[in-house]
């Protein structure tokens, strides 16, 4: 069995058991290359059906790529849409950092879903390598009434057995992709030809890594232009991937701070 | 693959790193990282700057001790996965936190590994943490550990220390069963024997920490052991009905014809679904790997199911050994019950009960009545229902299971049928196409004919408690009393009915199916039959109380252990206990003492002639037409 493979049967063990276990599930979908990943392994687990919505909490603020990818995949992967857009930013708390508090809208355009369409299970594509507050996650991961999740008592987590019961008003976060690394999801991407947006290939030597908003997202140097050359930059290169993500780099403890609200 | 090296996707092998508190577990995987040159560009400033700011000395657990509660306590929290590659392969290092009250999380993270490393300080030598570790490892089913005993430059690179500390933990690991593949000895500060060899200690020959972790070999997959593929889901979406599920063990092929256990249905596979349907669809799958099927016919299947091939099937029992690992913030006690999760089924299971409480210092057990929070115990739990599962040596993947109280995970443990019978074999599958021939004459009318109604007295209890005697002198005074009575035991069953059958577990367990069947078939002839068994086992009675419904009798003869050793009639006790008997009810096999027996007679208090006068009461009411027409007299008046 290759490493993919792994990771693939992985991946669809969890999204099938999250779709059995719980009442109602919705995919938070980025249009990034991590959650397009995540929609081709349910199309894998639920044999070419989404038999749930994805849910696109928009600030508005993404690059006319990303918006243009949206409504392209919507159409040609038959999925449901849930389209929903964040507060003003006058709305989010000001001790944040500049870029965090941009990105703790996200968290607030979140809250209001969940408020509204109650989801028992919300599946975020998330991974260990993007980030050392993400490398603690469990893979069903519970979120208190506010969505706040409780770094410092998670539930055990063993032997492919997770956490599905919770008490009323709370939820599971879902990871499926926790266990993949960036370079993992380009070579599987190149394996099982999944599009991807046009904004990861090298333009005039730059490209980006991770896409966000637009005004704190920033492209990385780089000459790689095609999967292969991403493949290749990827094996070689010791520069992190958040590197382009203003709201990582603000004080030490700002990503942390954005989790234990409810951000993904 | 496409191309060779650069962009071939490279084998990832699995390791935690575990050990007792402050014996540089975060340490070593900073030196590791650092050494190789996995660390991120600019990590090193950054873990500085975060050294600086609280005024420590540069700290390299915060490369993986993320939160600010870890870092500004200096303590593991909870797990953590990074990654670096080797020459030879790319490995996830998992941390795992040494404190004992995160313990959850150590076995968290333990749990998802292929092999692990676990560290044992040179100056404070193996501690508390050390043992506890390494006994989890060995019962999570990592089977390839090696040990890096660290800090080395603190006791001068002393090979005479390195010496020690092998020994004892060597031979700690050896009581467990475990043989470590290597022993090191390292220092992560120095980065002594850690990517490159130590220049301080010339007397060590082995391999360094890389070297150690690159000689560690991929777990096999379970290819060759027979199927087992849990139903996770029954799926309808278009007109096929697709059975999903991953496969724990063995292939599934088109064509095959699989069983379902519990509910023994058998049916053949029809396809294996793909998608993209553009993908030819495989003709077989193997271990590892989800699958989708559909079958040839309509059954009724639901998650929880366990599919096998018709031979190797699971074994089907509602009660289990367990060893456990216990992490619920309430105490895990007798008689209360959990939500059992063992793959893909629940099940409500009690705790019968606590066999010991093990000390992972020094490998002792102790009785008990609780399980406390990061204890390890041997246990057994009943279900109220059938349950297909396996042996955990045997097939590790469906030998395992948690336990949830309330809405958390609150266990785990790994199964074990020592001494408890697959009764697989034992459910009476009564055939459905014979008719049933009516009977000339009824029950009332046999009853009016022998004064009395049919029934079966079951007696059950250690050797040497009594129900041989008790029968036999119960059977002579009913008898007399004018009484259609009928003793039977181990003499008349075994030497004919039962010849073919020997004494292990299923036998045993066949034995008490035989004699519940013809006790009541003399139930049912009119007759009182008096049965003298030890039969330990709750099922095996359980099922001969289901072959006499509303005829069965048990009587529970209850003396103590010691009390029927010092009367040892046989001197099979005087045998067991030099080894000579094997799986010896109340010494080396279990019994299960009734939850509800319709009467209890106490041999240890109370005399042969007490307890047989008591049984006659308890005979003369419930059985005798005399006593019955009396009372309703009685009760018109």
């Amino acid at each position: 069995m290759n490493h993919l493979d792994q990771l693939e049967n992985k991946s669809v063990f969890i999204l099938r058991e999250a779709f059995n276990r719980l009442d109602k599930i919705g995919m938070l979908w980025s249009l990034g290359k991590d959650s397009n990943v995540m929609i081709w392994l349910a199309k894998k687990a639920f044999l070419g059906h989404v038999p749930f919505p994805v849910i696109h909490v928009d600030t508005e603020k993404k690059f006319k790529e990303m918006y243009e990818f949206r409504d392209r995949y919507v159409k040609e992967w038959g999925l449901t849409l849930i389209r929903d857009t964040c507060p003003p930013i006058e709305e989010i708390d000001p001790s944040l950092p500049a870029a965090a508090r941009s990105a703790a809208r996200k968290t607030a355009g979140l809250k209001k879903v969940q408020d509204r369409e109650k989801f028992s299970g919300l599946i975020a594509g998330i991974r260990r390598d993007e980030q050392a507050t993400r490398a603690k996650e469990r893979v069903f991961s519970p979120r208190g009434v506010e969505g706040q999740w409780d770094f410092r008592d998670q539930p055990p987590e063993f032997w492919d057995q997770y956490k599905t019961d919770y008490p009323a008003g709370t939820h599971l976060r879902i990871h499926p992709l926790l266990h993949w690394t960036e370079l993992d999801i380009w070579q599987y991407t190149q394996r099982e030809n999944i599009p991807t947006i046009s904004l990861y290939y090298s333009k005039g030597g730059k490209r980006y890594r991770s896409l966000g908003d637009e005004d704190i997202t920033f492209p990385v140097d780089s000459q790689a232009s095609t999967i292969d050359e991403i493949i290749t930059e990827l094996q070689t290169t010791n520069v992190s991937e958040r590197s382009g993500r203003a709201m990582d780099h603000e004080a030490e403890d700002a990503f942390e701070r954005l989790r234990a609200d409810g951000y993904l | 693959m496409s191309n060779l090296s650069q962009g071939a996707v490279r084998d990832l092998l699995r390791i935690v790193i575990v050990g007792h508190v402050d014996h540089g577990k975060s340490t070593l995987v900073g030196r590791l990282l650092h050494d190789t040159n996995s660390l991120p560009a600019g990590k090193v400033e950054e873990i500085k700057a975060m050294s600086d700011r609280r005024g420590m000395p540069f700290e390299y657990a915060f490369l993986m001790d993320a939160l600010q509660a870890e870092r500004d306590q200096g303590i593991t929290i909870d797990t953590s996965q990074i990654w670096f590659n080797s020459d030879k392969r790319n490995y996830v290092i998992i941390d795992a936190p040494g404190h004992k009250e995160f313990l959850k999380n150590m076995i968290t993270g333990a749990a998802q590994s292929d092999a692990a490393l676990l560290i044992i300080d040179a100056e404070e030598g193996v501690r508390e943490q050390s043992r506890r570790h390494g006994y989890l490892l060995h019962l999570l089913g990592i089977r390839q550990v090696a040990v890096a005993i660290n800090k080395m430059d603190l006791v001068k690179y002393s090979q005479e220390r390195f010496n020690e500390i092998s020994r004892e933990y060597r031979a700690y690991l050896t009581d467990l069963g475990v043989e470590p593949t290597f022993i090191l000895p390292v220092s992560a500060r120095e980065g002594d024997n850690i990517v490159t060899k130590s220049a301080a200690m010339g007397w060590y020959d082995g391999p360094t920490v890389v070297g150690a972790l690159d000689r560690f070999v991929s777990e096999p997959l379970s290819t060759d052991l027979p199927l087992r593929l849990p139903v996770q889901d029954v799926y309808k979406f278009d007109e096929r009905r697709v059975i999903a599920g991953r496969i724990e063990s063995g292939r599934i092929s088109v064509g095959d014809e699989i069983m379902f256990s519990p509910s023994n249905k058998t049916a053949r596979v029809k396809s294996l679904e793909v998608w993209p349907t553009s993908l030819a669809a495989p003709a077989r799958v193997t271990a590892g790997y989800n699958v989708s099927m559909t079958l040839d016919e309509q059954i009724f299947v639901e998650r929880g199911d366990t599919i096998s091939h018709v031979k190797n099937a699971p074994i089907e029992t509602d009660v289990f050994r367990a060893r456990l690992f216990w992490l619920g913030h309430e105490p895990l006690s007798i008689g209360k019950t959990y939500k059992l999760k063992l793959n893909t089924t629940e099940a409500q299971i009690q705790v019968q009960k606590i066999e010991a409480v093990i000390d992972t210092g020094d490998l002792s057990s102790a009785s008990a009545t609780v399980v406390e929070r990061n204890q390890v115990a041997e246990i057994v739990l009943r279900s109220r229902r059938m349950l297909a599962l396996d042996a955990f040596n045997d097939k590790p993947a469906t030998g395992r299971f948690v336990l949830v109280d309330g809405y958390d995970i609150a266990g785990g443990g790994i199964i074990s049928m020592e001494g408890y019978a697959d009764q697989r074999q034992l459910i009476t599958q009564r055939s459905t196409n014979i008719v049933k021939v009516e009977q000339g004459v009824s029950d009332d009318e046999r009853a009016r004919m022998n004064g009395h109604r049919g029934g079966v007295i079951w007696f059950t209890g250690l050797s040497g408690a009594g129900k041989s005697t008790l029968s036999v002198e119960l059977e002579r005074r009913l008898f007399e009393k004018g009484y259609s009575v009928y003793v039977l035991d181990g003499d008349n069953i075994r030497f004919g009915l039962n010849a073919n059958l020997g004494f292990s577990p299923e036998d045993r367990s066949e034995n008490i199916r035989r004699v519940g069947e013809v006790a009541a078939l003399f139930a049912r002839a009119g007759m009182i039959a008096l049965t003298a068994f030890i039969s330990p086992y709750r099922s095996d009675r359980d099922r001969a109380r289901a072959a006499a419904p509303n005829r069965f009798h048990e009587v529970y003869v209850q003396a103590d252990v010691k009390t029927c050793e010092s009367r040892d009639p046989k001197g099979l006790y005087e045998k067991a206990r030099r080894g000579e008997i094997k799986e010896f009810t109340g010494i080396s096999a279990p019994y299960e003492e009734p939850e509800v027996a319709e009467l209890v007679v106490d041999t240890a208090k109370h005399s042969i002639e007490e307890c047989v006068a008591q049984l006659i009461t308890y005979i003369e009411a419930n059985f005798s037409l005399r006593a019955a027409s009396a009372q309703l007299e009685a009760r018109a008046r």
